[in-house]
């Protein structure tokens, strides 16, 4: 059995740690290329949103190199999220790649419907041992948070250009190649210090911007077009609204682990704006505006693929709540489309209008 | 005077009206519709939302500003979270009264009673008590107004069953002198029209589709025209139960004509940017192209009408099914 499964950023740290402490042979589909996004924009529907093409894509690849099984995950909407898994086995299964699909969800009925899935892939391992595999991979996603947000703060002021980018790979290389608990210790040591390795200058003024919006566009670089570097480089502190450990805690957990970053906070602010879930990441999007306006933010960037509904429902909402807070919102949507310049132009007037807000306040 | 309650002519009036009209109208309040679907309404519901909104979601705020403008003292836009046990509309049903409210300007009050039977079918009596309390302080009288609303839905419900199509099935009940004229619509082939019903029925944003194959000769069948029971019996095939209830339709009618002796075609109708229709839209032309080899046509509906193209394009597709149906085809080629 070859499993594989597909991309989102640095998802794959996490899930290939998990499968690999299982003694699980894990296939990991090539990074997420112009060739992947052809692929799924040519074979997935054409009003699909464009995560659904990049795992398509990422499908195709990896059964080219020999994978059999895939995991997913699902849902139970109103996103169309939740049924990706279905639709992308009917087309994989029409252009004829056999693949095994493991859809991990929610159960409809029982819970012994997860438990008979997931016992697909583990085979005869023991329920400790894969308790002990999902908190080895949770420690992995935490590492890897925790280095990504140091480069966030890092980035900005550095005084090599693309040393920051150069030590983030260098780092959670570091952490992806960890194969036991106490190896993730030393391993996630080394790529702290290899992050503070940079060198920086600590008094340059920054920007500082929240980036907000869906899960796979915010998670992934391949998908938003580098949009964190890119700020970098113009000199602004960024941060998600997102992580992939607290989404890990939030969802899969159902919140257990107490004390680390939550989303609940976004939905609670988002009334009177939105006073109603619709789905996806949408009542987070509106709620993290007030948030980060309240922690001192100077602006945000909403991101989201072409047609996602849930973030349309707050695009069309988010300009009144910038008004009424007085945060600069930016809303970037991408999709097959999409070119890095134009958005990097974007990204210099948008900073640019901060930077000039911040200095008429200054005075 | 009478209270003046507001109910936009969009979204799921087409499936719902009958009810919330006896419902408003049980209370002492005078129902108003929004005019119909027009170039105005929908160029008003685009300047009102953002570009990427899915059309009919743009048509259903030019609705509600063609009733802010009338004017009204309420409008009735329902919260739909979900209207059948454990399944959703769509995203943006949820967040439009939100939407609404946030994006034009000079709204009268806005009645956006949350209706979900994502839990159980209690919370939806609940809802109405919740609604008529603005109307009457009466709860006996509110709980015969929901009553006589629901005997309401359940005899349109039946009209629709019988075949007729939503228009025609109101104005048989709301409009005496029509029934007279009520012919049933003859043809050589039938095809059935596979869409939301706020893009199938609405004339003006499906280009009048209905009557137009009417008058080229087709009868027309919607997923309407089924009961609930084979609509989520055929549904029930898909690997994995779909969590969208109109989506649930769309497959399950799908599937349903796809199989049936006497249809001659299928039209998928979608509308650009609606989520939704990108999936079931997929898994129906893949179910169809797969098992059988009845004509599909797929059709996306945005606000840049081109008659002229969408004509043509119904032309050729009646063309190849009567082609194909002709019995003399063997000879040709």
């Amino acid at each position: 059995m070859k499993v594989t499964f597909p991309h989102m950023g640095y998802l794959y740290v996490c899930v290939k740690g998990l499968l690999e402490y299982l003694d699980i042979e894990v296939i990991l589909p090539p990074p997420t290329s112009k060739r992947t996004l052809t692929l799924g924009t040519k074979y997935g529907p054409e009003f699909a949103c464009m995560p659904l093409k990049l795992n398509l894509g990422n499908m195709i690849e990896a059964s080219e190199l020999g994978a059999d099984t895939l995991i997913m995950i699902g849902g139970c909407g109103p996103c169309r999220f939740g049924y990706y898994a279905q639709v992308e086995y009917a087309i994989l299964k029409d252009l004829g790649y056999h693949y095994n699909m493991v859809v991990l969800e929610p159960p409809d009925k029982h819970i012994s419907e997860l438990t008979t899935r997931i016992r697909k892939i583990t085979g005869n391992k023991s329920w400790v041992q894969v308790i002990k595999a999902i908190r080895f991979a949770y420690q992995k996603s935490r590492a890897v948070d925790e280095v990504e947000l140091m480069s966030f703060k890092i980035r900005p002021r550095e005084l090599v250009l693309g040393e920051t980018d150069r030590a983030l790979a260098k780092a959670i290389k570091e952490i992806d190649n960890a194969a036991s608990p106490q190896q993730l210790q030393l391993a996630l040591l080394r790529s702290k210090d290899i992050m503070n390795s940079v060198a920086i200058d600590p008094n340059r003024p920054v920007i500082k911007i929240a980036l907000i919006g869906e899960i796979y566009t915010l998670l992934d670089p391949f998908s938003n077009l580098n949009i964190e570097r890119h700020l970098g480089r113009l000199g602004v502190e960024v941060d998600r609204s997102i992580y992939l450990s607290e989404w890990i805690n939030d969802h899969l957990f159902m919140g257990l682990l107490k004390g680390i970053r939550s989303t609940k906070e976004y939905c609670q602010s988002a009334a009177p704006f939105l006073n109603h879930f619709v789905g996806g990441h949408g009542l987070e999007t509106i709620g993290s505006v007030s948030v980060y306006a309240k922690r001192g933010y100077h602006g945000a960037i909403q991101l989201f693929p072409f047609t996602c509904m849930p973030e349309i429902v707050a695009q069309s909402i988010l300009p009144k709540v910038g008004d009424a807070l007085a945060m600069p919102v930016m809303t970037l949507i991408v999709d097959e489309h999409s070119g890095e310049a134009g958005m990097i132009t974007r990204l210099e007037a948008f900073v640019d209008l901060l930077t000039r807000k911040r200095e008429f306040k200054a005075n | 005077m009478s209270v003046k309650v507001g109910i936009p002519r969009a979204l799921l009036y087409y499936y719902y009206y009958p009810l919330w009209k006896d419902f408003f109208e049980s209370l002492g309040c005078e129902v108003v519709l929004s005019d119909k679907s027009n170039k105005g309404i929908l160029d008003s519901g685009i300047k009102n939302t953002v570009d990427e909104a899915c059309l009919p979601v743009k048509l259903a705020f030019g609705h509600v500003k063609n009733l802010a403008d009338k004017p009204v003292d309420y409008i009735f836009i329902p919260r739909l979270v979900s209207v059948a046990y454990k399944e959703y509309i769509c995203p943006k049903f949820l967040g439009f009264p939100d939407m609404a409210r946030q994006n034009i300007v000079g709204l009268p009050a806005v009645i956006d009673t949350t209706i979900s039977f994502m839990r159980k079918r209690h919370n939806v009596d609940q809802a109405y008590k919740q609604l008529g309390k603005k109307f009457s302080g009466n709860p006996i009288k509110v709980r015969q107004a929901y009553h006589k609303g629901l005997r309401a839905l359940a005899k349109y419900n039946q009209l629709l069953l019988k075949g007729h199509l939503p228009e025609e099935a109101m104005s048989i009940m709301y409009d005496r002198s029509a029934k007279a004229s009520q012919v049933k619509p003859c043809g050589d082939l039938n095809i059935a029209i596979i869409g939301h019903p706020y893009n199938i029925y609405d004339p003006y944003i499906s280009m009048n589709i209905i009557k137009r194959l009417q008058s080229m000769g087709v009868v027309v069948v919607t997923p309407d025209h089924l009961s609930e029971d084979e609509v989520r019996h055929q549904a029930g095939r898909l690997p994995k139960k779909l969590f969208w209830t109109l989506g649930q339709r769309m497959i399950g009618a799908g599937y349903h004509y796809a199989e049936s002796e006497d249809i001659d075609g299928i039209i998928h109708i979608a509308a650009f940017g609606c989520g939704p229709d990108s999936m079931t839209g997929e898994l129906i032309e893949r179910n169809i192209r797969g098992s059988t080899k009845l004509p599909f046509l797929n059709l996306t509906l945005d606000e840049h009408t081109g008659e002229a193209g969408v004509i043509t394009r119904l032309e050729a597709f009646l063309d190849m099914v009567r082609w194909k149906n002709s019995p003399k085809k063997q000879f040709i080629s």
